[in-house]
């Protein structure tokens, strides 16, 4: 898969609003964001809320995600262009839960919310409302996504790749450093696990690096080409980020999201825990 | 559910459960020429320059994060420029810096 099958720019997107057939589509965990100023024509969907099940912990399932798919005025033939704030990370999230139900036109928008606000391009408080369509999902595809007992199996096979903070990494703290430190499971990551901070695949302006860039970049911190690999963080949003770069732009083929992340790993018992730099 | 990993509203009062004689939380404010910047992009960058975390200031200009003791940059980007402050937290407690931009 090409960049330009994944990505579209700003350019792109501004050329593009309002066009038949293209579904812009705003991802947040707080969609006040949206609220307060969005893409002309584009739809909100709350990471949250709607691509999570609102009782169970797991992402929704078939139905509820065909369910949510109508309600927007979505169909099967539409490409969807997804972005949001936090560098796109819930709309990474999104992109890969679009794929894990075989959605054919879906891409990110370079740069997401940070990268047009900071070009200054316009956002607008106008009420969005499309006709419902009929969408159909694919069977999940479970090829892109791992599971706890997975993610034990593969200590020491696969590249395990906790793209945390390195301080997360070594267990100094339980969650990113904007946010209070509340979580009661035990630090640390999985064993051979190396830690490449999803941060590292951004620029500042929260656009995706460059191929290059990525490859020398995964090559330098020990990243096995040769072999699967499974992607983790601390609940499955950055670390979604990490699985369109390396399955996505870099072409990787066996890679899965473990959405699971260290919220659930870490409060396993009996599991095997590293502190430290582990390297 | 499990708290997301989006950032918090950035107001002025800390969460009533931060408890400073433990917590290292590094606050500020956004500026151009003196006026709040609202809605700056701020990025934390720890003491060797790596990104360590990122919030959007309030319409009051004001952010925090909550960090550990160490020397941090901290790195706001905005339609009215870009421009940094570095911090120094020598321990727990609360840490105050200005970010002008421009």
């Amino acid at each position: 898969m090409s960049r330009e099958d994944v990505l579209v720019t700003a350019d792109w997107a501004e050329k593009n609003l309002g066009t038949e057939g293209i579904v812009f589509v705003e991802v947040d965990e707080d969609t006040t964001a949206y609220d307060g100023g969005h893409l002309p024509g584009a739809v909100k969907i709350n990471w949250t809320t709607e691509l999570q099940d609102p009782v169970r912990r797991d992402i929704v399932d078939k139905g509820q995600f065909e369910k949510l798919l109508s309600a927007n005025g979505i169909g099967n033939d539409d490409l969807v262009v997804l972005y949001g704030g936090n560098n796109n990370w819930f709309a990474a999230y999104a992109y890969w839960e679009f794929r894990l139900y075989g959605h054919p036109n879906v891409k990110l928008l370079d740069g997401g919310r940070k990268k047009w606000e900071l070009d200054g391009r316009t956002l607008t408080t106008d009420v969005v409302s499309r006709p419902s369509a009929s969408y159909t999902a694919q069977e999940p595809d479970l090829s892109i996504r791992a599971f706890r007992d997975e993610v034990i199996d593969s200590i020491g096979k696969k590249n395990l790749v906790d793209v945390r903070s390195p301080d997360e990494f070594t267990g100094k703290i339980l969650a990113p450093a904007h946010l209070p430190q509340e979580q009661s499971q035990r630090p640390g990551h999985v064993p051979t696990a190396i830690n490449i901070p999803w941060s590292k695949a951004a620029n500042e302006d929260g656009t995706f690096k460059s191929d290059e860039d990525l490859r020398e970049l995964y090559g330098q911190e020990g990243y096995d080409e040769a072999k699967p690999t499974i992607a983790y963080c601390r609940i499955g949003e950055r670390s979604s980020h990490t699985w369109v770069v390396l399955h996505e732009l870099l072409g990787q083929r066996d890679v899965k999201n473990y959405d699971g992340s260290w919220t659930e790993y870490g409060s396993l018992i009996g599991v095997p825990i590293e502190l430290g730099a582990g390297k | 559910m499990t708290a997301g990993c989006g950032a918090p509203d950035q107001g002025v009062e800390l969460p009533v459960s931060t408890d400073l004689s433990k917590e290292t939380v590094l606050a500020g404010r956004v500026v151009a020429g003196g006026q709040p910047v609202a809605g700056a992009f701020v990025r934390l960058l720890d003491g060797t320059g790596e990104f360590t975390a990122e919030v959007v200031a309030s319409p009051s200009g004001d952010f925090r994060f909550f960090a550990a003791p160490g020397t941090w940059t901290l790195r706001a980007l905005s339609r009215a420029g870009n421009g940094e402050a570095v911090l120094t937290a020598g321990g727990p407690g609360l840490h105050r810096a200005e970010v002008a931009v421009g």
